[in-house]
């Protein structure tokens, strides 16, 4: 090893760059602290963070880029002797030579067969996960099951062929006639809009009335709530969140009388509702995967889920 | 050869030949002295063996697991026998009625832990060492990457053993992921292979587990090895041999041509 054909240490273009110390990014750390504490307490707090954070992150950027923005020091031109080079060979007539064509041709062909063969295969490993997603329109069994003003628990298998992993819980309640004379049901989707665990009536079971028609277990409860056991998450009767980390109310299902039997149409988020039972009003949205916002600013996080396209 | 026996040289002979041969045709002697033979600097410590730990970690996970999957299966049909899921039941064969399954399945499960926590040991290791700087970024930034897939392997691992536990777990596990702003709830329907988990998620997430994540992580692995060799591994703050620092006399042991800079440390 030659010492003198290494570069000098002292020559900044050979050093790896290093920026010096600064104690900005301590403001700027307690600002963002500030604004993420701020936006639990209160919006001043957030407030001032955001500020501090802004003013001292820009002091830190302009600490750090002092080196860069400050004076380039003026390079004094390389000059070597024109004779040590040797004369550039002639530039090669610009032809499309054979290698060239030989190199693109693999290169493309070699492209075109990867994209036949990857592109099927990669559409058949996400395609079917939002493809041919049918809702199986499932049927409860005749309305005279379903007390009124009472929650009865339904499961069910959404696809019996598909086995026990299809199985589904709903709490559905006969509301009496509507307005309109058609009988009404309030029917609550059991997985928890919080993260999808399941939800419970809290309240007693009547096992002895337990009935069970066509595979679908019915099992009355007596229960103006509804908890989940993973979270904390609280739904009042009539599926509005009353505590805990749920976003929205629970999902529902839309439903129709078939020659006297409760069908269960699509599942659909709900924002909230007000008032209760028959009287309902029920801000109704497309379904979307638990924990995320169906209605307020957050929503706009959500612009387009997948129910609205695949259903 | 002289002042060796005629005994020792022909020793050596048996065993050097075939090496040679071997080295003329594939550069394999060779490219393992470049690989294990490197030149250190002189205050590395059992900090800097993190690394090899989490490395060794991994190697027993794709082990056992190779192993497990002799016996596994991935199906989350009942088995009209016994009632339960068959997924399940052989979880349950495997560590109740299998000679030394559940060794296997215990290393297996445990490693695992042992796997995350000595990635973020290891990663705490190079952030507090400044081992992430120039010229060693990509070695960095193939780490994270590590990192995200191994958490991928326990995520998807979790969901196997198909009892109550892994199954309400992973369902809250993908509903946070579907709570990511815009493609978040894109990102849960295709890891639940629908709106929710359906009759193929558990062999999707065994086949995510057991082939592709773990093909990620070895081909990461090589990378970043790779990396580690080529650049070499870098002095504590506290040494006296640090990058950048203006120094006399020869240059370290472990300088190399080629490498960033003859005079520096920090290789």
């Amino acid at each position: 090893m030659v010492e003198s054909a290494q570069p000098a240490l002292s020559d900044p273009r050979h050093t790896p760059h290093v920026p010096g110390p600064s104690l900005w990014p301590i403001g700027f750390a307690v600002g963002v602290a500030c604004l993420l504490l701020g936006l639990v307490l209160s919006w001043v707090i957030a407030a001032v963070g955001a500020l501090l954070a802004v003013a001292f992150g820009l002091l830190w950027a302009r600490e750090v880029t002092r080196e860069v923005r400050g004076e380039v020091p003026e390079v004094e031109p390389e000059r070597r002797a024109q004779v040590e080079t040797p004369p550039a060979p002639a530039p090669a007539p610009a032809t499309f030579t054979r290698s060239r064509f030989l190199e693109a041709s693999t290169i493309g062909l070699g492209g075109a067969i990867g994209a036949v063969v990857t592109v099927p295969v990669l559409g058949f490993m996400v395609l079917p996960s939002f493809t041919n997603i049918e809702e199986q329109e499932i049927d409860l069994g005749p309305i005279e099951n379903f007390p009124e003003g009472e929650y009865v628990i339904a499961t069910y298998l959404t696809d019996p062929a598909r086995g026990e992993v299809t199985r589904r819980t709903v709490f559905v309640r006969y509301n009496g006639p509507a307005e309109n004379g058609q009988p009404s049901f309030t029917i609550l989707y059991s997985r928890c809009v919080h993260l999808g665990c399941p939800v419970q009536p809290n309240g007693p079971i009547d096992e002895a009335a337990k009935k069970e028609i066509d595979g679908v277990e019915l099992r009355p409860v007596l229960a103006q709530s509804f908890g989940c056991p993973c979270h904390g998450g609280l739904y009042d009767a009539e599926g509005n969140r009353r505590a805990g980390p749920p976003v929205r109310s629970m999902d529902r299902y839309t439903y129709s009388i078939r020659n006297g039997r409760l069908v269960l149409g699509e599942l659909y988020a709900v924002g909230n509702v007000s008032g209760t039972g028959a009287n309902a009003k029920i801000s109704k949205y497309a379904w979307s995967t638990p924990g995320t916002h169906v209605d307020g600013v957050e929503s706009w996080l959500y612009p387009l889920v997948p129910s609205q396209v695949t259903r | 050869m002289a002042g060796k026996s005629r005994r020792q040289s022909l020793i050596e002979n048996a065993v050097l030949v075939p090496l040679d041969w071997v080295d003329e045709r594939t550069a394999a002697v060779r490219g393992t002295k470049w690989f294990l033979f490197r030149n250190v600097p002189r205050d590395i410590s059992w900090a800097q063996t993190l690394g090899s730990a989490t490395l060794t970690a991994f190697i027993v996970q794709a082990l056992t697991g190779a192993i497990l999957a002799m016996y596994y299966k991935p199906s989350s049909e009942i088995d009209p026998v016994t009632g339960k899921p068959i997924a399940y039941a052989s979880i349950e064969h495997i560590t109740s009625d299998l000679t030394l399954g559940w060794l296997v399945r215990g290393m297996h499960r445990w490693g695992a832990s042992v796997f995350i926590i000595l990635l973020f040991l290891h990663m705490g290791r190079v952030f507090l060492f400044g081992a992430y700087k120039y010229p060693r970024e990509l070695t960095w930034i193939t780490g994270v990457l590590l990192l995200v897939t191994g958490m991928l392997l326990g995520f998807t691992g979790y969901l196997l053993p198909w009892d109550q536990t892994a199954y309400w777990a992973t369902v809250v596990g993908i509903n946070l992921n579907g709570t990511a702003p815009f493609l978040g709830p894109w990102l849960a329907e295709f890891l639940a292979g629908g709106p929710e988990i359906g009759a193929d998620t558990l062999s999707k997430w065994y086949a995510l587990h057991m082939l592709l994540l773990p093909g990620a992580v070895i081909a990461l692995i090589g990378v970043h090895i790779y990396l580690v060799t080529r650049l070499g591994v870098v002095s504590p703050p506290w040494s006296r041999e640090r990058a950048g620092r203006e120094r006399t006399g020869a240059p370290p042991a472990g300088a190399r041509e080629g490498l960033v800079r003859p005079g520096g440390g920090g290789d």
